[in-house]
């Protein structure tokens, strides 16, 4: 059971990240799309921050990683390096579970 | 590469409570590892993982993690004309490619940086069999991912790559609308789909014209 879905997961995301760049390249695409494709990193980012941070799978959630997130968010902000951010998310997360 | 690095060690902690998940979900060491080796989608790993975990069955992990992962979709098409060669090759060369690698290597004009691209997937690539290889063995030495406060890392990681964006004064509007849109969704779309509709907001980046 656990291989098929290994190979399956393999696939599956094999397919995906293939779809673009075999349906789209190798054509020019037109002068707009430029700006959409500039445009597409912070929303994408944005909302997996928002779906990890708070939701729970289906549902809304605030819990303690919320509050790790949120002192990294502010850090990184401040212009603490990444693996700070990373530890100190980690470490508030742990520490408010631990409460 | 460098521009890489810190990604790379976040994906490092991820991936290694990637395996200590994977093990307490019944994987052996060796399917842990092979999982990150050969599927290398952290997000996907995670969502497939956690259905499979709680007894969801092959079909509904399998399309959760492809939910999941449909973000690549828009992001492929994204990247395609950036890459060289016919079809194939475009789509092999699309493999390696992970949010992060993704980002750093999107230039202002809508174009990608393939030696940013490829250098800095393939240190997050290192990292994360490392991480997992750790996570896989070590599993019991660590304990509860959780109660280490691990899965903070997952969204200060996109955090991270968030603030640079934002810092270089790009993509406030569009970062603002697509995280409302995803929050908006959460509780009506399975999971992921919150994420690729968010990826319409980058249609704002029309509005300039």
């Amino acid at each position: 059971m656990i291989w098929p879905l290994i190979g399956s997961l393999a696939a599956v995301t094999f397919a995906i990240k293939a779809f673009g760049p075999l349906t789209v390249g190798g054509r020019e695409l037109p002068e707009w799309s430029s700006r959409v494709i500039a445009s597409m990193a912070a929303p994408i980012l944005a909302a997996l921050v928002v779906t990890a941070a708070l939701a729970d799978g289906e549902e809304w959630a605030i819990g303690p990683d919320t509050a790790g997130v949120s002192v990294a968010g502010v850090a990184l902000w401040l212009g603490a390096p990444v693996p700070v951010a990373v530890f100190s998310a980690a470490a508030m997360t742990a520490g408010v579970r631990a409460l | 590469m460098r521009a890489g690095l810190p990604y790379a060690l976040a994906g490092f902690l991820l991936s290694l409570s990637f395996g200590v998940l994977a093990r307490n979900a019944g994987f052996s060491p060796l399917q842990a590892i092979v999982t990150s080796a050969i599927v290398y989608a952290g997000s996907a790993q995670f969502a497939g993982l956690a259905i499979f975990a709680s007894g969801g069955g092959l079909g509904p992990a399998v399309a959760a993690a492809a939910l999941v992962n449909s973000r690549f979709v828009p992001m492929g098409i994204a990247l395609a004309p950036s890459l060289p060669g016919g079809p194939v090759k475009r789509a092999v060369q699309g493999q390696p490619v992970v949010d992060a690698s993704w980002v750093l290597a999107g230039r202002e004009d809508g174009t990608f940086d393939r030696q940013m691209l490829f250098w800095s997937s393939a240190i997050q690539y290192v990292t994360w069999q490392t991480g997992t290889v750790v996570g896989a063995f070590a599993d019991e030495l660590i304990g509860d991912p959780e109660k280490l406060g691990l899965d903070a890392i997952f969204p200060t990681f996109f955090l991270a790559l968030l603030i640079a964006e934002l810092k270089q004064g790009r993509g406030r509007l569009t970062a603002l609308v697509g995280g409302l849109i995803a929050f908006a969704l959460v509780p009506f779309t399975p999971v992921g789909v919150p994420v690729l509709a968010a990826s319409l907001a980058a249609f704002l980046g029309l509005r300039r014209s």
